[in-house]
């Protein structure tokens, strides 16, 4: 299908596809054996010009936005979905500075994160803090020139590795979500360690770990937006980084999709391959249907709130769960396609099944976001009358 | 420091197809590529003017989409790129391409260092780089891994032999020829493929360059290729049986009758 990228589209998107085929496939085993994170493929992003696609150019970015980190989070997930997300989460953990931060916190922290010397994280789930995100318990206490955090995050992609950590704390305890408050807290100030890191099913490269503060003091300046802004700043990263875990999952399903059709055509039963079979085609070709349903909405939604659009929810919502639910049942059926070779560890296509579970989880279960979905619908029709 | 980087396209497959007639390659509808051993050159060249400052300039003769390869090197860090284009370069051998390149770069402005791959994966002669320097009357290196030291009028490197290798001085301006050892070539980046897109490869004939086309192209060419063909390798197996002692004297005694091995008691 041609999505009619511009020419500097075209450029981003062949060039994270280069950086995927010879980079980022010939050690994806490797890495999610051992959980390795991947650093030497950040080096690749950041000599490219990648890691600041979604960054404006005044700071170092290439001056893209949510479309062009899509399209490098697609492509880099083609090969391996944990390897992408340090980009992602990364992304992630910049938005609410891209989105709410002031000149000098822009000045301060994007022009590293643009490099790729630096990468971020978003730091907004607690044990108790989930789907309900009003849960949050980690509090931020004004100490004459210094906000003074205390409790611990959970489940924060990049954790210990990223320099820059965007983290939502709650300000005022009496006025619930409207409590909270969005704090820039940079690695290795005193009072702010890592937890455990997590043993995952999938995205295995990426690293997720918990992020402790305890009696953490940072500058006043670090505030982003205001106080009692923080619900609403994780609200709207999350409408726009949504697409990038739409994305990613367009990405494991393409790539699932392409060893299993590759496979079909080598693996000879009953006298020729098994692509001949009417069974497998109509497999191969409901995956291929709904790999390109998934990627024609993630590329509108992004291109729909790249136009500068106000209200976007319901469309990053609708984009995350179609293709996440597309990667899931791609990369099953891959496998099925692919029989017991599928199920080896030998061959990419088991890893990217464990890898897209995740894509209906987080940054918003599926469930949530229908609720999303609908809340909007409903709203949408009052307002009609 | 300037540095002038050779570069050669060859067809981007092992299965090359040939002229019958001419014993050349049938370019049409093959993928063509640079040269992988050009790419390490490029980079070596690169990293020197990060180093130095000065600038790069890529080098090329052939057919004029060679320029879309040469505009690629912009995205890497060249700052130039020059191609010899004309139907008196056509057919050229090593000989009559190293005297179009030397005559081409005699007309450029000052160069301290050309820098080409250690040979080229079609031909596999690894004659131009030194030729160029006969003919430039400068010194040369070939298959160098290492730069130790470089600086004004001034090259160290290693030169990679079998066995180990060699350390070698000369003034500059000279040429080496490098292994892939030297480096790991970069990825494009956007910003260089943005400039990429703007920049105009230089084109220019053998007139442009001043070059006598008697010595051009296959006019200026003594090779003369009369077959090319791709070798049939036929191993004959032996197989030895038998118990593992057995084995290892049968192998013995076929190692002695065929003279590789003396006996030794």
């Amino acid at each position: 299908m041609n999505y009619f990228l511009t020419e500097e589209q075209e450029m981003i998107k062949d060039l994270a596809a280069q950086i995927a085929d010879e980079k980022i496939a010939p050690v994806a085993t490797e890495y999610d054996r051992e959980g390795k994170f991947p650093h030497e493929i950040i080096k690749y992003l950041a000599q490219s010009d990648l890691c600041g696609v979604y960054i404006e150019q005044k700071y170092g970015g290439l001056g893209g936005g949510v479309f062009e980190m899509a399209l490098v989070v697609e492509q880099l997930s083609r090969a391996c979905g944990g390897i992408a997300l340090a980009f992602a989460g990364t992304g992630l953990g910049t938005y609410p500075i891209i989105l709410f931060g002031n000149e000098e916190q822009k000045r301060k922290y994007l022009p590293d994160i643009a490099s790729g010397k630096h990468l971020a994280a978003f730091a907004l789930t607690e044990h108790d803090a989930g789907s309900d995100a009003a849960g949050i318990r980690t509090t931020a206490t004004l100490d004459g020139d210094e906000y003074v955090l205390n409790g611990t995050k959970q489940w924060i992609t990049n954790g210990g590795e990223a320099d820059v950590y965007t983290v939502v704390a709650c300000t005022n305890k009496d006025k619930g979500a409207r409590g909270f408050s969005a704090f820039i807290v940079e690695k290795d100030t005193p009072g702010f360690t890592y937890g455990k890191e997590e043993d995952k099913m999938g995205i295995r490269a990426s690293c997720t770990r918990e992020l402790i503060f305890n009696d953490c003091r940072i500058p006043k300046e670090n505030l982003l937006s205001r106080e009692g802004m923080g619900f609403i700043v994780a609200m709207k990263t999350l409408d726009r980084t949504r697409p990038g875990v739409a994305a990613q999952a367009v990405g494991i399903a393409t790539g699932a999709f392409e060893a299993a059709l590759k496979y079909s055509r080598e693996r000879e039963q009953f006298g020729q391959p098994i692509s001949s079979f009417q069974a497998v085609q109509h497999m191969l070709a409901d995956m291929a249907i709904q790999i390109e349903a998934s990627r024609a909405l993630v590329y509108q939604t992004c291109r729909f709130i790249d136009s500068g659009a106000k209200n976007i929810s319901k469309e990053s919502a609708m984009s995350k769960v179609i293709a996440s639910d597309t990667a899931m049942k791609v990369t099953v059926d891959a496998v099925q396609v692919m029989g017991g070779y599928g199920y080896m560890r030998e061959y990419p296509v088991e890893k990217m099944m464990r890898d897209a579970k995740i894509t209906q989880i987080y940054e918003g279960t599926n469930q949530i976001q229908r609720n999303v979905i609908a809340q909007e619908l409903i709203k949408e029709a009052a307002k009609k009358k | 420091m300037n540095i002038i980087v050779c570069v050669k396209q060859v067809p981007g497959t092992t299965e090359v197809k040939m002229n019958k007639e001419t014993n050349t390659i049938i370019r049409d509808g093959v993928e063509a590529i640079i040269n992988p051993f050009d790419e390490y050159a490029i980079e070596e060249g690169v990293r020197i003017k990060e180093m130095l400052g000065g600038s790069v300039t890529t080098l090329s003769m052939g057919i004029p989409t060679v320029a879309d390869l040469l505009r690629e090197t912009i995205a890497v860090g060249v700052d130039n790129a020059v191609l010899l284009t004309d139907r008196a370069f056509a057919g050229a051998d090593t000989l009559a391409t190293s005297y179009a390149l030397a005559t081409a770069i005699k007309n450029m402005e000052g160069y301290d260092l050309i820098v080409c791959g250690k040979q080229a994966i079609d031909g596999d002669t690894a004659q131009v780089g030194p030729s160029l320097a006969e003919k430039l009357g400068i010194p040369h290196t070939t298959n160098v891994r290492k730069i130790e030291e470089i600086k004004e009028g001034y090259i160290r490197c290693q030169r990679m032999t079998d066995d180990g290798y060699e350390t070698i001085e000369m003034p500059l301006p000279a040429v080496i020829t490098v292994v892939k050892e030297i480096n790991e070539p970069r990825l494009p980046s956007i910003r260089g493929k943005l400039k990429a897109k703007k920049t105009e490869v230089k084109l220019l004939t053998a007139k442009d360059i001043g070059a006598d086309e008697n010595l051009c192209g296959l006019k200026g060419s003594p090779t003369q290729v009369i077959e090319t063909f791709v070798p049939v390798h036929k191993i004959k197996a032996q197989m030895i049986e038998g118990t593992a002692k057995e084995q290892a004297k049968g192998l013995a005694d076929a190692l002695l009758s065929m003279k590789f091995a003396k006996r030794v008691d």
